[in-house]
């Protein structure tokens, strides 16, 4: 019987630096994984943390970190040419056939890119496959951009509204929450338009509801929600949210289910 | 198979069984209660049959016995990682009705819940349960409203009166020490009291003190309830009530480094409680049940809907321990038939 809670030990392959706080490290690993899915990394005498899954290749995993609690400090301060435990994938993941045809509309938050990247870049590459793709993304500053290398090649191929909560006088970008750009979003068709939101827990409430306004159903909109995890398999029972467990049942949830999680 | 036999026969067959089994039962620990002078009972390995505590409910369960409080899942290196050995030898667990319905939610959790549990399941399969009757209820159990008063998916009964015992064993093994036993009585003409063969019929309650009527109604809508406020502010959130439950089944992770030498550890799980700051707090400090009305809200409506909503039975198997141990003296069955009584 397979023992999940051992993790492997996986190396380091790269470090993409996004922010001073942000980074973005490509991990080894070989097997089936899905954006939206997450691993339990951790350093032992550390701990585990629960982190998504911001990018897939062959043999590698992109896990893009932020250095915010006792784990990712120490994963912050001893990376250099070293290696991290993993365990995973867990959880279910984003199902890009969902999206496929469709007015997708991705709306993230901060660190909330990382989860969904896998799907912006999917459809990216593979216009066709999509009626059209639109990316809101919302940063805290200009200094707070994650994937600047993405949005280059994003500019290029879909639309993009990048955004910042507050910004220094010169800045050129756009400035405001992403709800604020909701309302003039052009949808040709609301039966055929589908919605992504992933970040922050109060970010999720007001830009659904925002979305709602435009006369999306709620079963075209799907959410991604982050919780403690300790285990990832449905056992330590802290990202529990009524008869949901969040790891093993999300942490993807199309809306007419993710409305009834009040934690 | 049912048998009669004397106490000393009866102690001759728990002798041979502890050979064989790590045996578990509510033993008393004379001064180690909460207060000065108080004996706690609570799971151990008694000696004899006659040191297990028969008539009174352990203060807390067996699943301690199943479910570590901290429980090693591995030992580290800089990156390596060893798994401590599991039991080696079979366990035998005593145990009353109510907790035996209870091993069948530890099991649904640890064993039919998405991934099944490693170190759960290697104990799980080492062991075996002896049902203990009950022959009149505890004050504050209310087995009988949630079902959990009878049982009969026990390997054995047994039950120890003043001057005979009682068998009923259905599993090969334990049936084994006391075939042996009825054996040698038969061929000692001696002997004057042979073991008799009889029918055993389990005790149990039929009525309790306690009555609860569960709340039908129960949705979404009944987290804004005022009775959650007034809670709130009765709860310390010490979190006794989840380490009494027999079906509480939370955990958290640790990792715990050597003095000796900092590279060397061990990552362990420890019990958790729902009850307690910290339990939804993600990296970063947000919390998603800070209010204490939250979090009773939370703990009672998995006991008695969240649970049921997943699994098809209710969580609670009204062995009245967390009413018992509650510091506060908040009474979790009474606040379900509040919530009845509201839906009237």
């Amino acid at each position: 019987m397979k023992n999940e809670y051992i993790p492997q030990l996986s190396k380091i392959r790269e470090v993409i630096k996004h922010t001073e706080t942000e980074y973005t490290f490509r991990m080894e690993f070989k097997g089936d994984v899905k954006p939206g899915q997450f691993f339990e990394v951790s350093i032992p005498k550390y701990g585990e943390a629960p982190i998504s899954v911001s990018g897939i290749s062959e043999n590698t995993v992109d896990f893009t970190i932020r250095k915010v609690g006792k784990v990712t400090n120490e994963i912050f301060e001893n990376y250099v040419g070293d290696s991290f435990f993993i365990r995973g994938p867990y959880g279910n993941g984003f199902d890009v056939d969902n999206y496929k045809g469709k007015n997708l509309v991705v709306i993230a938050g901060g660190t909330g890119l990382s989860p969904v990247r896998g799907v912006v870049e999917y459809f990216a590459r593979h216009k066709e496959e999509v009626d059209n793709l639109t990316l809101i993304a919302g940063f805290k500053s200009p200094d707070d951009v994650l994937f600047k290398e993405d949005f280059d090649f994003w500019n290029e191929t879909i639309d993009v509204i990048m955004t910042v909560d507050g910004a220094p006088e010169g800045y050129e970008g756009h400035v405001g929450m992403v709800t604020k750009y909701i309302p003039d979003l052009p949808i040709a068709d609301t039966e055929n338009t589908v919605f992504i939101c992933v970040g922050p827990p109060v970010m999720i409430k007001f830009t659904v509801m925002e979305i709602l306004k435009r006369g999306i159903e709620e079963k075209n909109i799907w959410i991604s929600h982050e919780r403690k995890m300790c285990c990832g398999l449905g056992k330590c029972g802290h990202c529990k949210i009524g008869s949901t467990y969040v790891c093993l049942d999300g942490p993807v949830f199309n809306y007419v289910d993710g409305k009834n999680l009040i934690d | 198979m049912g048998y009669q036999v004397t106490c000393e026969q009866a102690e001759a067959v728990f002798s041979s069984w502890k050979e064989q089994y790590d045996i578990f039962a509510p033993i008393r620990m004379e001064g180690e209660g909460c207060f000065s002078d108080t004996d706690v009972i609570r799971y151990g390995q008694p000696d004899r049959l006659s040191d297990i505590v028969w008539d009174k409910k352990s203060d807390y369960s067996f699943k301690e016995v199943l479910l570590k409080i901290h429980e090693v899942l591995f030992y580290f290196t800089e990156d390596q990682t060893t798994v401590p050995k599991g039991p080696e030898k079979e366990i035998l667990i005593f145990l009353k009705s109510c907790d035996l319905h209870a091993v069948k939610r530890l099991d649904q959790i640890y064993l039919k819940n998405g991934f099944e549990d490693f170190y759960y399941k290697r104990v799980r399969e080492k062991a075996k349960f002896i049902l203990m009757g009950c022959e009149t209820t505890c004050d504050s159990g209310f087995c009988v409203s949630m079902g959990t008063n009878y049982s009969d998916n026990y390997d054995g009964y047994v039950k120890l009166e003043a001057d005979h015992a009682l068998f009923d064993l259905k599993e090969g093994g334990l049936l084994e020490s006391l075939e042996v036993l009825v054996s040698e009585a038969e061929r000692d003409l001696n002997n004057a009291a042979k073991p008799k063969q009889i029918t055993v019929t389990p005790d149990y309650v039929k009525e309790n003190k306690e009555k609860v009527t569960l709340p039908k109604n129960l949705s979404n809508e009944s987290f804004t309830k005022e009775i959650w406020k007034e809670y709130g502010s009765r709860c310390i959130g010490c979190g006794r009530c989840n380490f009494a439950c027999p079906t509480c089944t939370c955990f958290t992770m640790q990792d715990i480094y050597y003095k000796e030498n900092a590279k060397a550890g061990e990552r362990r799980r420890v019990w958790a409680s729902c009850q307690v700051d910290g339990y939804t707090t993600m990296a970063g400090g947000h919390e998603f049940r800070k209010d204490q009305g939250d979090r009773m809200r939370f703990k009672v409506m998995h006991k008695i809907y969240d649970y049921e909503k997943r699994f098809g039975y209710p969580m609670c198997v009204g062995c009245g321990r967390c009413d018992d141990i509650c510091p506060e003296y908040i009474s979790y069955s009474n606040c379900v038939n509040r919530l009845a009584k509201e839906e009237e």
